[in-house]
């Protein structure tokens, strides 16, 4: 095996597929088993609360490790989302917050 | 229980493009860096875009290249494999919430749209579909957007080293949590919505504590919606 660019390892190839097939079987597989279970009001009202459940639990473990500079951060998103209803300039402020906390010291 | 007057459409393909412009700085930096991880760790230029285009799911590639290890065993492998479904285990859940919007869609077309499913799409189309939308073009070309700029951006990233020394300097690292906080704000309509995500992050939290790793986004968000089911307003 040559140590070139474009060279590929057989098992690392191997590991990419595997690791492909995982990933796609779990971003088809849910939408797949839903559609053998019949959409009761209550599942369709447990479907209707996951987006906000699931923001909440991947933001909090972040703001846990990032400590208080992204906890403030996040904040910033969430009062400017909530003011002036743009995604990005949401976002934009949140940045700037992030880098101007930092240059602080923070 | 399944949408009807469920559309696909180019307008709606572009809007969904659109609208990813606010993140895609936070995408980029994650790519590259991944491409300089990549690169350290001596993965090949080829060996490297196949991985990031193919998996296409951010941090479970961070995670496996933690456990890559030259050269690579059959035990490494499996290894590899099994953190990625842990840390793509949350995908279960947000295909599921498809699936009452693209429930009446064939399946030749959703099957292979899936493909792109992210978690950034995801929540931007989530966002349309509440305020009434059910163009799933948004879905598709926010979808489709993010994997191409994702798969160009790896590129700089493992032949520049790191382009940006420290994204933290300039903040991008909070593009995508701060992304995620924003989408949650008109996702809040009273107290069902209050103590569903209480809950969810209350076990979140726990989850965190006790395990670490992403295990907290799968028994949260299971728990949040467990919560927003049994829960009347």
């Amino acid at each position: 095996m040559t140590e070139g660019a474009f060279s590929v390892d057989g098992v690392f190839f191997l590991a990419v597929i595997c690791m492909t097939a995982v990933t796609y079987s779990l971003r088809a597989g849910g939408y797949w088993v839903m559609g053998r279970l019949p959409i009761t009001e209550k599942m369709r009202r447990g479907l209707e609360a996951l987006p906000g459940a699931i923001i909440v639990s991947t933001i909090l473990p972040i703001v846990m490790q990032g400590g208080l500079a992204v906890g403030l951060c996040l904040i910033v998103a969430a009062a400017a989302q909530f003011l002036l209803k743009k995604e990005y300039i949401a976002v934009f402020c949140a940045a700037g917050a992030a880098a101007a906390l930092r240059a602080a010291g923070v | 229980m399944l949408d009807k007057n469920v559309t696909l459409s180019l307008r709606g393909c572009v809007q969904g493009a659109l609208m990813c412009l606010p993140v895609l700085p936070g995408v980029i930096a994650l790519a590259a860096v991944f491409g300089t991880v990549a690169a350290q760790k001596g993965l090949t230029f080829l060996e490297t875009v196949l991985m990031n285009s193919l998996v296409f799911a951010g941090a479970s590639q961070f995670v496996a290249m933690e456990v890559y290890g030259d050269p690579l065993t059959l035990g490494t492998l499996i290894a590899m494999v099994g953190v990625t479904a842990a840390v793509n285990l949350r995908m279960l859940l947000i295909g599921a919430s498809l699936r009452p919007w693209l429930g009446q869609v064939p399946g030749y077309q959703t099957y292979p749209a899936l493909f792109f499913l992210t978690d950034l799409n995801w929540l931007l189309a989530m966002g349309q579909y509440q305020k009434g939308s059910r163009d799933w073009g948004i879905y598709l070309g926010s979808g489709l957007i993010f994997w191409s700029v994702w798969s160009l951006s790896v590129i700089p990233g493992y032949f520049a080293g790191s382009l940006i020394s420290d994204p933290k300097t300039f903040g991008l690292d909070v593009i995508l949590p701060a992304f995620f906080a924003a989408m949650l704000v008109p996702l809040w309509k009273g107290k069902r919505q209050t103590v569903s995500w209480l809950i969810a992050g209350a076990v979140a939290a726990v989850t965190w504590f006790l395990v670490g790793g992403y295990w907290s986004i799968f028994t949260g968000a299971i728990a949040g919606a467990f919560a927003g089911a049994y829960l009347d307003d």
